[in-house]
């Protein structure tokens, strides 16, 4: 890491310790189901025939759970968080240049330390290097629009790119996605694997966004939207925006109840 | 006043989208970005257990397969370990089997499949002993949130009867929904599934 990035490093200096219990392999936090959209949600259509009707079947976190997929900077390359440079093949890609830039914690304030965080994004002219997108915008040869990055044993993660357009999409006849990028991360169990999309501060197609407005929860949604971060752009380079991923916290396991004698 | 719980909220999911193979599997997009791709094939020429396909779809409430589905798979290796520190089972680990991998269906027949083994009996931390199974998660444009189950293999029955997982499902009619089944096809092993996300024929969804 150069000495530009870690001066990015530890943006939450001010922030009290965590509640941190020793950190637990006992089962997760249940989850809170009321700040995720839920299933069926008619005003986004794809939703309606995609989404369960029974009720999920309430599982206490057996090993299966717990335990998930590990990852380590093996499995990564060298360029995989430079969407800047990751693709490009005789320049730069087109558009606003950003550094995006976190923690991934979880509930208790920790951070998730050594986590896989993948990423992917349309170019600056919303549109999307994917064989089914046809939107008219063009494609930018410069830009692939995928990363992937590891958290630090704080659970920081950072990566550059351009920022994404806004660009129409077949839900209501004049429907628009807001600026994103889409976000996957996995955490240390499978029953924290998350898929979300970090939107930008100020954009106003996000309140009339019919994928964000399935968010029942007001302050969920705000916390889908990253802020400007002056203090970590890059002067005569790039501006930064800020975003925090939380996952499900873990219990610790206090006392194993079994019975005596096994 | 009591004094506060600052617990921070899990962050909200939104779906995956239609162009989800750009960032987890960028060849199905069409194109080639990253050095080291990760894939369906779980298995390297070292690992134990009995090679099989895991294939099937995933129906929407017509009974259409999805077309742009993908699927990630979680399971134990043949010793019924977990490749994870929590995994204080005694089965023999495999540090080349990860037990992971992921998979978009057939941009055309929907299909999706998997290269693996037939993981080995679980024993969980009461000491139960829990069928094989491979947990499965599916996300989809049209998928707010991520969906969990799992999949048993038909020729386990009496495990499967004992199972306490699927012990916990109200009518055993829907535990069937869970059930791959075992057949062959040039002389491999195939197990095969259908998800139906609604109908009567729904599958089990967990809350995990």
């Amino acid at each position: 890491m150069n000495a530009q990035a870690s001066a990015l490093r530890d943006p939450r200096l001010n922030r009290p310790e965590p509640f941190a219990p020793p950190l637990g392999d006992g089962g997760f936090f249940q989850r809170d189901r009321s700040i995720h959209p839920p299933a069926h949600a008619p005003g986004y259509k794809s939703s309606v025939l995609r989404s369960p009707r029974q009720a999920l079947l309430s599982l206490e976190n057996s090993v299966s759970e717990i335990t998930g997929p590990v990852f380590g900077h093996n499995d990564l390359g060298p360029l995989d968080n430079d969407l800047i440079r990751n693709y490009a093949k005789d320049g730069d890609p087109v558009g606003e240049r950003i550094i995006v830039h976190g923690r991934v914690l979880d509930e208790t304030g920790r951070g998730v330390p050594n986590t896989l965080v993948e990423f992917w994004q349309a170019n600056a002219g919303g549109r999307y290097r994917h064989k089914k997108d046809t939107y008219l915008a063009p494609i930018d040869p410069n830009f692939g629009g995928c990363g992937r990055a590891l958290t630090d044993d704080t659970g920081y993660y950072y990566f550059r790119t351009v920022k994404p357009g806004p660009y129409p999409w077949r839900n209501y006849v004049n429907s628009w996605r807001p600026a994103h990028i889409h976000f996957s991360v996995f955490g240390s169990g499978f029953a924290q694997r998350l898929i979300t999309q970090m939107y930008f501060e100020g954009d106003p197609l996000i309140p009339v966004c019919p994928i964000l407005t399935t968010i029942p929860d007001k302050d969920a949604l705000d916390r889908l939207v990253a802020p400007l971060d002056l203090n970590g752009s890059t002067p005569f380079d790039s501006l930064a925006y800020r975003f925090d991923i939380v996952l499900r916290g873990q219990r610790s396991t206090y006392f194993e109840n079994r019975t005596a004698g096994n | 006043m009591p004094q506060p719980l600052d617990y921070l909220k899990e962050t909200a999911s939104q779906t995956a989208g239609p162009y989800v193979h750009i960032g987890l599997l960028p060849a199905m997009a069409g194109f080639d970005i990253f050095e080291k791709n990760f894939s369906n094939v779980l298995v390297t020429p070292n690992t134990e257990g009995e090679r099989l396909t895991l294939e099937g779809k995933v129906l929407d409430g017509t009974g259409a397969p999805l077309r742009d589905v993908l699927l990630e798979v979680w399971q134990a290796n043949a010793s019924g370990r977990y490749n994870h520190p929590a995994d204080r089972s005694a089965g023999a680990l495999e540090q080349e089997f990860r037990g992971w991998g992921r998979a978009g269906s057939d941009f055309e027949s929907g299909l999706v499949s998997f290269e693996t083994i037939k993981p080995g009996a679980i024993t969980d931390r009461a000491g139960r002993t829990c069928a094989p199974h491979v947990n499965v998660w599916i996300v989809a444009r049209g998928i707010n949130i991520g969906l969990n189950t799992r999949l048993y293999f038909s020729d386990e029955e009496a495990a499967n009867a004992a199972d306490p997982v699927l012990n916990l499902i109200e009518q055993p009619a829907r535990r069937s929904t869970l059930i791959a089944k075992r057949g062959e096809r040039a002389g491999k092993v195939v197990y095969s599934f259908t998800i139906n996300l609604q109908g009567p024929e729904e599958t089990v969804f967990f809350d995990v």
